[in-house]
């Protein structure tokens, strides 16, 4: 099952540069929340603190709190531990090009010495793969075909499937039909609907169809701030903020 | 560069009204290249002269190969295939054996391979993920340094500091405790097959690492933070996301340090002891293919013996081919159908 996610006052740095300021928001738990904004008002920066890859950078800071369910994010968990439970899918598919289909979505398993046998696993790997709608495609030569020998949707699809194999209780999408066809497109998004069920999901999109059609709720950040959280269908037709309509109204940004 | 100069005219135009006012000049004019006369000959000369540089080459190796062919007929009349697996090189009775060399060469550069390898991928590793910003280019300036030092002084440094050190701390270490193996027992003179491999691995260091680190360095950014959000520790990051996507180039780099330390010559012929006979032990003195051409070659007086000397030049040559074809052999079959980086 999903958790909710809590983020209270979270502050982040890429050096001297701020790029969030005093973000306080919660996704529901089994809900799925969009963040929508202009290029570079720190919406990938937000997602990735909440599963500490900002951290990985360089110079990179943040403080605040961030709760995965009863879990604090930033406080008695190491990284590796909060990212098992917080999947992640990248703007760009990224597979492992040197791995079969299989050992993709079998990668967070082996990593982290999830102990099985071949059954189990196989199981597993079905099911990630089944509900990343991908199994149909790729079941003949699950073992034999490379991860970068799929098309860039069914890529994303199998990035999908790697993160819902460890289980996580929370998925995290950063754009992750930017670089897809709207068919594909179509179908990441009916998984969405799908996995909604099952866990939290958090997604940043630039296509505001795409937020009104998956999302319950949806963010608004500007310059780093966010300036509205609201129900979907709220911030879509009465906004409170003249910003966010002056955005979504396609004024500005 | 943000702001305009203020003397700057502004030159914002809006591209609605202009495009209304360019409009009615849009008409269709004739292309401008229409005039241009289609001249080829540059491109054909081109053309040929690439193809003389790439030929150039072929002739130059077949000329080499001829030259050792043809000089060394005297000795492969008398010895046939036999030297290659004769153990006697005896000038005085004429008689002439390749196998302690063969072997003094493949045993010298495959320690020196052992020694170097995790030592390079552990040096290009720290360099590229853990290394801090400030240390980084001064480290891998003095890591490269290593390889533009000229071979006889590597020699030099080896017999005065590397081969007291092999001598008096490491090999009565190594006999201790690693004596059974039988690798390592004898008298330990410091010079010997020990010593060759370690300078071998010495000077090979500079290639492998700076080759690694540079395919390491490559390797996308997306592919190590994919590992990462799977709950990866840094070092499982370093493993599955950079070393796996990184491996043919660094097979590669290997590759490279295993062709130098083949041909290596005056380093090895000053501490490797210059004595052609095959012992199990790595401390017992041994030869190699290039020392002995080296060495024997200005005073080898018999037109056999001179024969005998450029057929190992021309075996040199062949185990050089071989081992490379086996190294690519190797990377094929690991790397087979999958490509050697990610979707970029
Ligand atoms: N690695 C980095 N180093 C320094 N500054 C960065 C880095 N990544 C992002 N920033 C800065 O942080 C701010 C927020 O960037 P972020 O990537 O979060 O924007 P975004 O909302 O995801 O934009 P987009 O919609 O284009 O993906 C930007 O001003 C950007 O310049
Ligand atoms: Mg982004």
């Amino acid at each position: 099952m999903g958790v909710s996610i809590q983020v209270k006052n979270l502050n982040a740095w890429f050096g001297k540069k701020q790029a969030l300021f005093d973000i306080t928001m919660t996704a529901a738990a089994n809900h799925c929340t969009a963040l929508i904004g202009p290029s570079g008002c720190g919406k990938s920066t937000f997602v990735r603190c909440i599963n500490r890859m900002h951290e990985t950078i360089p110079d990179a800071k943040a403080t605040g709190s961030v709760k995965i369910g009863e879990v604090d994010a930033y406080n008695g968990t190491s990284a590796p531990q909060l990212r098992r439970r917080v999947g992640m899918v990248f703007q760009k598919p990224n597979p492992f090009p040197t791995m079969s289909v299989y050992d993709n979505v079998a990668a967070g398993l082996k990593l982290n010495r999830f102990r099985s046998n071949a059954k189990q696993m196989d199981e597993i790997v079905e099911r990630s793969l089944k509900n990343a709608a991908l199994w149909d495609e790729v079941k003949d030569d699950l073992k034999k075909k490379s991860g970068a020998s799929l098309s860039g949707g069914q890529q994303q699809r199998l990035c999908i499937a790697r993160a819902l194999a460890v289980e996580p209780e929370v998925v995290l999408m950063d754009e992750p039909c930017s670089a897809l066809d709207p068919i594909s497109t179509g179908k990441i998004e009916d998984l969405i609907f799908q996995l909604k069920q099952n866990y939290t999901i958090l997604i940043v999109t630039h296509n505001m169809q795409q937020a009104a059609r998956v999302a319950e709720y949806t963010g608004f950040f500007l310059l780093g701030k966010l300036i509205e959280f609201e129900k979907t269908t709220k911030i879509f037709t009465t906004p409170s903020d003249k910003r966010t309509e002056d955005y979504i109204t396609g004024r500005f940004g | 560069m943000a702001d305009p100069a203020p003397n700057m005219p502004d030159i914002r135009i809006d591209m609605t009204s202009a495009g209304r006012q360019l409009a009615p000049s849009l008409e269709r004019r004739p292309s401008p290249l229409a005039q241009v006369t289609d001249s080829r000959w540059p491109d054909q000369l081109f053309r040929y002269a690439m193809w003389a540089c790439a030929i150039s080459v072929l002739v130059i190796l077949a000329l080499i190969v001829y030259e050792l062919v043809l000089n060394s007929r005297l000795s492969w009349n008398a010895f046939g295939l036999s030297f290659f697996s004769g153990q006697d090189w005896d000038p005085v009775q004429d008689h002439y054996g390749a196998l302690p060399f063969i072997y003094g060469t493949l045993v010298s550069s495959l320690l020196a391979l052992v020694i170097a390898v995790p030592l390079a991928v552990g040096t290009a590793i720290f360099l590229t993920e853990m290394c801090p910003v400030w240390l980084r280019s001064p480290l891998s300036f003095f890591t490269e340094l290593l390889a533009a030092i000229p071979s006889v002084i590597y020699g030099l440094w080896a017999i005065f500091i590397l081969v007291p050190i092999l001598r008096n701390y490491i090999q009565p270490g190594l006999a201790k405790w690693l004596g059974w193996t039988g690798l390592f027992e004898g008298p330990p003179f410091g010079i010997g097959m020990l010593a060759a491999g370690v300078i071998l691995a010495i000077m090979i260091l500079p290639v492998i690492s700076s080759i690694t680190r540079e395919v390491m360095r490559v390797v996308p950014s997306h592919q190590r933070e994919g590992v990462l959000a799977l709950g990866a520790t840094r070092w499982e990051m370093i493993r599955v996301g950079v070393l796996r996507n990184a491996r043919t180039g660094i097979v590669g780099g290997i590759i490279l340090g295993l062709g130098r330390a083949l041909g290596e010559t005056m380093a090895v012929t000053m501490v490797i002891g210059n004595r052609p006979e095959i012992a199990k032990s790595l401390f017992a003195p041994g030869y190699s293919m290039a020392s002995v051409i080296a060495n024997e070659f200005s005073e080898a007086t018999g037109d056999l013996y001179l024969s005998a000397l450029v057929e190992i030049g021309l075996a040199l040559f062949f185990v050089t081919i071989i081992v490379n074809a086996l190294a690519r052999l190797l990377v094929w079959s690991v790397t087979k159908g999958q490509p050697a980086r990610g979707n970029v």
